[in-house]
């Protein structure tokens, strides 16, 4: 195992630093000169394709800008990206080559719960900070103080959505469906059902399915003989697209809810005309008149030639936010950087104002409804708890669907 | 009630796509003893060869790869990708199979085995990884029946897959050359004594096979729109697990063991063991192989020493 042979390395390398040699000009960041590098850990292929390639494009924007700005402390930072496969065991795999290969100073990734749960103990081992664009579920950062994310978590999520169905839509009888092979589905699928019952709701079925299927239609055929008023689907974006189509073949025409899984460019021209009146609830939304947001969609518009999605402007901020913290620390050793992000207060991003909580997960981030209509993706609700009361769903919308803000 | 009947129907429409991969595995063991696994494989061409085919016909006809719905494109993009796995499975068996003829089984298997993981991979070179969404080929319409919901694409693929099979039904049974593959099948040996040409028949049967189960994959990418080079996998083993069900060797065996194994899954995805779904085929492979390890149709045979 490579393992094996890294921890002695680690070691032989933080005690030559304790006993005062010069730092070897090669491994952990501990170079003084030459290019800084940071492991990019994304699904680039598979099931969650988009995830990879949006946090991807979002944050060499951000690299370019730095890079373009004279780098971090004056030394230009280069990523390398390491493809999960959308799979797990891919995604400790590439960790591991990201660390011991390459040598990097810091990991950004994944996006997907699981594959970040994977990868998340090997990088706490080796004391290489990695910091999550997207990972929702809460376990992620529990897996050790070198683990940090910019977003925020299924808890918080699944709580602001059950409010959202059960208090503004006046929704009463829901179903689930989710990816038992997926620890973000599972989470937040829990956390959605405690809040939805607490407020007076039913759960009138809970089916799964395996993420990766292609055919729900039994699941579904459950579901329909329930009669519910809603389907809460926490998966990812290819499995929606087809759960939308088939339910709607089955003649189900109530609305589908999901969380951030659902992000992808790719979601409606999977879903189609299916995936009308459904809702999710995800980190920004694209048509944001924050300034903040208007200047990040038009230089990724002018660098890539399409809108960003969330994936795109987290990946951005997550860059942005490791920078900001590189700047600021003393030296670029694991231990010495992870205090630093730690540390990180009031650091404004494109998806809002990030500061972070001692269990590494930022504090009060904004979250929004979007609505899927004529194609396009309409803010129906925001949820600023740094504005008011904590998980205040501040209506946008009538909950009669009709729009305020202004489709592109 | 309603349920049940629209359990029932969904059943049907995912066992007749088994089917049909299930007759390919079930010819050719019938006739070479051999386990093609790479016969899924064949399937997922047949899907991805559906999903450029569209492509390419909308180009030529309406001169843009955005597809319109039509039953002219439909029946080319169907010739299309039956006609590529009929070359596609003759080289198969021309290459990889003939030249093992002679030597131990065994060989021809682990060539099957090499060869479908050849396809799997090659095939995310090739395809590329992503899973690619399948166009609509026909304008979809919902049909209200006794409760329950039908789209027409269930009804074409049920009409499809029974037109293929009673073609089928008719060359094994009702013409010279199902004579000479039953022969073949019979005994190698002597058929080859009979004058009949071995070779070209096996060859036949690989074809058929093969279009079979591209029929196969474009009615699934109409049904399930998603697709992917490794998809030939599960279907793939499930698809053998009702060629084993139905008797392996049997060609209505092949057709009813598919439509069982669909049925069967329908129901257990919509009780509570829906997580289990993909299980329950190999808990049936279990249950057949200690109970009637010939399957339901096949003829038990004393081992020959």
């Amino acid at each position: 195992m490579k393992i094996d042979r890294i921890i002695p390395a680690v070691i032989a390398a933080s005690s030559i630093l304790l006993f005062g040699c010069p730092p070897k000009e090669s491994g952990g960041g501990g170079a003084a000169s030459g290019e800084i590098v940071i492991g990019h850990l994304a699904s680039m292929t598979g099931g969650q394709a988009t995830f990879g390639q949006q946090t991807d494009q979002g944050i060499r924007l951000a690299l370019e800008e730095i890079n373009a700005a004279g780098g971090v402390k004056g030394r230009m930072i280069r990523i390398i990206t390491e493809d999960t496969q959308s799979k797990q065991e891919e995604a400790a795999t590439a960790v591991s080559k990201l660390i011991s290969r390459d040598n990097v100073t810091a990991i950004l990734g994944e996006i997907a719960s699981s594959n970040s749960l994977a990868a998340g103990p090997i990088a706490q081992q080796n004391k290489i900070p990695m910091v999550s664009p997207g990972s929702t579920n809460p376990a992620v950062t529990e897996k050790g103080d070198y683990i940090f994310r910019i977003c925020f978590i299924d808890p918080y999520q699944g709580e602001a959505l059950a409010k959202y169905v059960a208090n503004d839509m006046k929704l009463t009888r829901a179903a689930i469906l989710r990816d038992v092979k997926s620890d973000y589905s599972m989470g937040l699928a829990d956390f959605f059902k405690n809040t939805f019952t607490q407020l007076g709701g039913t759960i009138v079925a809970d089916s799964s399915y395996a993420g990766g299927d292609s055919d729900f239609k039994s699941q579904l055929t459950t579901i329909k003989s329930q009669k519910p008023e809603l389907i809460f689907v926490p998966g990812y974006y290819t499995e929606i697209g087809q759960i939308a189509v088939q339910a709607r073949d089955l003649g189900i025409t109530v609305p589908l809810v999901g969380g951030d899984g659902w992000e992808s460019p790719k979601l409606i021209e999977i879903g189609g005309k299916a995936l009308e009146g459904c809702f999710y609830s995800n980190h920004y939304h694209v048509d944001d008149p924050s300034p903040a947001v208007h200047q990040f969609v038009a230089s990724y518009e002018k660098k890539y030639g399409a809108k960003p999605d969330a994936m795109a402007a987290l990946g951005y901020d997550s860059m942005k936010f490791l920078a900001a913290a590189m700047e600021r620390a003393a030296n670029l050793e694991g231990p010495t950087l992870r205090d630093e992000i730690a540390k990180t207060a009031d650091f404004q991003g494109v998806t809002g104002t990030i500061t972070l909580g001692p269990d590494r997960n930022p504090l009060n981030k904004k979250l929004v409804v979007l609505e899927i209509k004529d194609g396009n993706l309409v803010l129906r609700a925001t949820v600023d708890p740094a504005a008011g009361a904590a998980l205040a769903v501040t209506e946008s919308a009538p909950a009669t669907g009709t729009e305020t803000t202004t489709a592109k | 009630m309603d349920s049940f009947l629209q359990n029932l129907i969904n059943g049907i429409g995912i066992g007749s796509i088994y089917a049909l991969i299930a007759l390919g595995y079930t010819m050719v063991y019938g006739i070479l003893k051999l386990i093609n696994f790479a016969h899924s494989d064949v399937f997922m061409v047949g899907a991805f060869m559906g999903y450029y085919g569209a492509r390419i016909f909308s180009k030529l006809m309406y001169g843009s790869s955005v597809v319109e719905p039509g039953w002219t494109l439909f029946l080319l993009v169907l010739a299309f990708s039956v006609a590529c796995c009929g070359v596609l499975g003759y080289l198969n068996e021309r290459i990889a199979y003939r030249p093992l003829r002679n030597a131990p089984r065994i060989a021809s298997l682990i060539t099957a085995i090499g060869l479908s993981f050849l396809f799997e991979y090659g095939g995310q070179m090739v395809f590329g990884p992503d899973p690619k969404f399948f166009p609509q080929l026909l304008e979809k319409k919902q049909i209200e029946f006794f409760g329950t919901s039908i789209t027409s694409h269930l009804v074409i693929v049920l009409v499809v897959a029974l037109v293929f099979m009673g073609i089928l039904q008719y060359i094994v049974y009702g013409t010279k050359f199902g004579r000479a593959m039953r022969a073949v099948s019979h005994n190698y040996e002597t058929a080859s004594l009979m004058g009949i040409p071995t070779d070209r028949v096996i060859s036949i049967t690989f074809v058929i096979g093969s279009m079979l189960a591209a029929v196969g994959g474009v009615l699934y990418g109409l049904s399930y729109s998603k697709i992917d080079p490794l998809m030939g996998i599960m279907l793939g083993l499930k698809a053998f697990v009702a060629a084993v069900l139905g008797g392996i060797g049997n060609v209505p065996g092949a057709v009813i063991g598919g439509l069982v194994i669909g049925i069967v899954e329908s129901f257990a995805g919509a009780s509570a063991l829906s997580t289990y779904k993909d299980a329950i085929a190999f808990v049936i492979l279990i249950l057949i192989l200690l109970f009637r390890p010939s399957g339901i149709f096949g003829k038990h045979q004393a081992e020959k020493v």
